[in-house]
């Protein structure tokens, strides 16, 4: 075991899994010369070369469809978006193109790529650094997307995605890159893709968040069974497609309340799929309304405001005194 | 003042065959066997195409963008590649993709709808069908990266028209190519129609070829509808992509003889007096004409490729006709592997729903269907609650896989063509 925060668990796997495959080939805006702009890619080039770790022209799209044509001819690409709040640069080639390559040619051409991206507030960034972008790609069928919270899963869902065989976006949660350092294994292993992970048990109530929003809830959840005597599970989703649904029905059936907590705009989003599936699947285990903390709809605001459009403990604690309050 | 015409890039196009058939420059190094070859490609090409309009009026097929007046700049730049070389072509490529050993019959399920109908047969190196305009050029561009990574000298081709030259994609796509020196050609049909918009309104640059300035690559306009001359500028650029000299633009300067697509009215945007003028320089006829003075072709010979064309489209219509077009059951497994469990719970869903639907039409089929109306499919389920289709128990109580449905049989393995167009090209 070695200690490792998020970016470090990160390099580790790349570095990992270049020795390992002469088919992956790193590229993207300054990931090269610079390491990456938050040092995620650091050491790559001088370790493989400037063939394997690429700096390419600034171009999102380009980079996506460079990927696009390599995964399709055998090559392992991860590429870098330097931040997620740029992938609209580049999203026909990820939505209608990386997305959809298996159904259009009935499964002949499968794109076995990785997008990477750093989203997420509270870091005081310029306009379109901090949004999370997840819920437009639960609705892009043909994508997978995870979302680690933690330096374990960091490593292990990267060593997953990019063995795997369709394209899986990988988005880093920018406020945790270097949180805590948590002990990693040195050696090779995955996370499963598509198994979310029950962090904390509880019988009261379900809390279901994912990525920067992990530690604050199991900050609000231990504080609260101290406190108040309510006992919350909290589930880290890690993957957001495909969804882990059989371990959320599980432990909603069991607690009977729900609650999502995601950084991304509320409206239409991913707290809105999960919300509606137990609607469908759960409900009558249910004691009360689900509800969602999340960004509000309005575009991702500026620094002098975020921390109070951002689910904070204040307003997690007041969802979950609405929902108990349904005795 | 630095602003002077000769600071402007030059603007000439390369012809060997003039519009009456003529012989102009060096002829490229083609067999007389290899020249006869492509012209039954060109026919054959053609010939397709007027029976594909019909076949959509029928209604036996969807959807068509027709390719007539352009089939010189697609038999030939094809003609210059290796079967190991890739290419991507949009939707009015289909003989740059035969030439390169696309069955005909795939095409035909393409545009019939079937559930199979993109899948690209091993060995065939094209990526599938693009329609979003010039998204395949980031493809080939990728595709033409991955070739100088593993270094096994394969070219890779981005086919696109005058419309696609003003999309960022094109841009993005040359710009990387150039930068990392990747063998790729961009392949410009200049049709002179994007849909109902001119090429004058597509680019203000006097030609598309120009563009490679830009770029510092090499980039020539060439008459696109002189078979001669597009194989020889396409024959030199393959090279120097495969020398690793880095990519090239070509412009192919062409017509679209009919409609955007079959649902397309040119008569709104162009007159019959503007088609007249590219009629008159119809790549087939003028290859003929050269063909028929070298002695290759006369009348009787040019019947029997027209009828050999036709008789081979006969049988790939018949062959695509005769096969399953498959099932929606079957989708659900195209769209990541392995099939995680939400799609295989909507897939579940509709089984039950295409063998209720097939229990109903038997029923219908057989007279009298006791309870089973036309709710059955989601009225069985009404006991558990639930929106019927995800209820589980009670739902369609004899599943029987329908015939036609998940239980059809499976489409024959499409590597095993057997429909091609005239020989391959002789090498």
């Amino acid at each position: 075991m070695a200690m490792m925060n998020i970016i470090e668990a990160i390099n580790d796997a790349l570095k990992m899994e270049m020795a390992r495959d002469e088919r992956v080939i790193v590229f993207g805006e300054d990931v090269g010369r610079a390491g990456g702009v938050f040092r995620a890619t650091d050491g790559l080039q001088a370790a493989f070369g400037e063939r394997r770790v690429v700096d390419t022209p600034l171009a999102e799209s380009a980079i996506i469809g460079a990927a696009v044509g390599m995964a399709a001819r055998g090559l392992r690409p991860v590429a870098e978006i330097q931040f997620l709040g740029f992938i609209y640069e580049a999203m026909d080639q990820l939505a209608s193109q990386a997305a959809r390559m298996r159904f259009r040619s009935a499964g002949t051409v499968t794109l076995p790529m990785v997008v990477r991206a750093p989203y997420g507030g509270g870091v005081r960034t310029p306009e379109l650094h901090s949004d999370s972008l997840e819920g437009i790609f639960l609705h892009s069928p043909g994508l997978k997307v995870v979302m680690p919270s933690n330096p374990y899963d960091a490593k292990g869902l990267l060593l997953a995605a990019i063995r795997d065989p369709d394209p899986v976006l990988y988005f880093e949660p920018m406020k945790l890159y270097r949180y805590r350092k948590d002990e990693v294994p040195e050696g090779d292993y995955t996370v499963e893709i598509g198994k979310a992970n029950v962090v904390v048990e509880g019988t009261d109530l379900t809390l279901i968040t994912w990525g920067p929003t992990v530690p604050l809830s199991v900050g609000v959840a231990q504080k609260f069974a101290a406190e108040h005597g309510v006992s919350i599970e909290v589930i880290d989703l890690r993957t957001i497609v495909p969804l882990d649904v059989e371990t959320i029905l599980a432990s909603v059936s069991k607690t009977g309340r729900a609650l999502i907590v995601h950084e991304a705009v509320k409206g239409g989003g991913v707290g809105a799929e999960i919300s509606a599936l137990i609607s469908e699947q759960a409900l009558f285990s249910l004691e009360a309304p689900v509800l969602r903390v999340a960004g509000y709809d309005t575009p991702y605001p500026v620094g002098a405001v975020e921390d109070d459009w951002l689910p904070n403990a204040t307003r997690i604690a007041g969802a979950i005194q609405e929902i108990m309050s349904y005795a | 003042m630095w602003i002077r015409p000769e600071n402007q890039p030059p603007v000439e196009m390369f012809q060997l065959l003039d519009e009456s058939g003529q012989l102009h420059g060096e002829m490229p190094n083609l067999t007389d066997e290899q020249l006869l070859d492509m012209y039954q490609w060109m026919v054959f090409a053609r010939t397709y195409d007027e029976r594909a309009i019909r076949l959509q009026r029928q209604g036996r097929i969807g959807t068509y963008a027709p390719f007539s007046g352009q089939e010189a700049a697609q038999v030939a730049s094809a003609y210059a590649l290796e079967k190991t070389d890739w290419v991507f072509p949009s939707y009015r490529e289909l003989p740059v993709v035969w030439v390169h050993g696309m069955p005909l019959k795939q095409s035909l399920l393409y545009t019939m709808g079937s559930v199979q109908g993109g899948a690209v047969p091993e060995g065939v190196h094209s990526f599938p069908v693009q329609i979003i305009i010039a998204a395949q050029t980031l493809h080939a561009m990728g595709s033409a990266w991955a070739s100088q990574y593993l270094g096994d000298g394969s070219v890779s081709v981005a086919y696109l028209g005058d419309g696609a030259t003003s999309q960022g994609d094109f841009h993005e796509a040359m710009n990387f190519a150039s930068v990392f020196k990747l063998p790729a050609i961009f392949f410009v049909q200049n049709n002179q129609w994007a849909i109902s918009v001119p090429r004058n309104r597509q680019a203000a640059s006097r030609t598309l070829a120009q563009k490679a300035v830009a770029y510092d690559i090499p980039g020539i306009q060439v008459d696109g509808n002189d078979i001669l001359g597009v194989y020889s500028v396409m024959q030199e650029a393959v090279q120097h992509a495969r020398s690793g000299s880095g990519p090239v633009l070509i412009e192919a300067v062409t017509y679209r003889h009919g409609p955007h697509t079959t649902s397309d009215d040119p008569t709104r945007y162009r007159t019959p007096d503007d088609v007249q003028v590219w009629m008159e320089r119809d790549p087939i006829t003028r290859f003929a004409r050269f063909l028929t003075d070298r002695g290759l072709l006369d009348d009787a010979k040019d019947a029997a490729i027209r009828e050999s064309a036709a008789a081979k489209i006969a049988d790939a219509v018949d062959a695509a006709e005769a096969e399953a077009k498959g099932s929606l059951v079957e989708i659900f497994d195209l769209v990541y592997a392995p099939t995680p469990p939400h799609l295989e719970k909507q897939q579940a869903e509709v089984s039950q729903v295409l063998a209720a639907k097939a229990q109903m039409a038997a029923g219908a089929a057989g007279g009298a269907m006791g309870g089973v109306g036309a709710t059955g499919a989601t009225g069985a389920t009404g006991a558990t609650g639930a929106t019927g289709v995800t209820g589980g128990p009670g739902a369609a109580p004899t599943s029987q896989p329908a015939p036609g449905n998940g239980a059809a049989p499976q489409a024959a393995p499409h590597g095993t063509p057997t429909q091609s167009g005239p020989q391959g090209k002789g090498e």
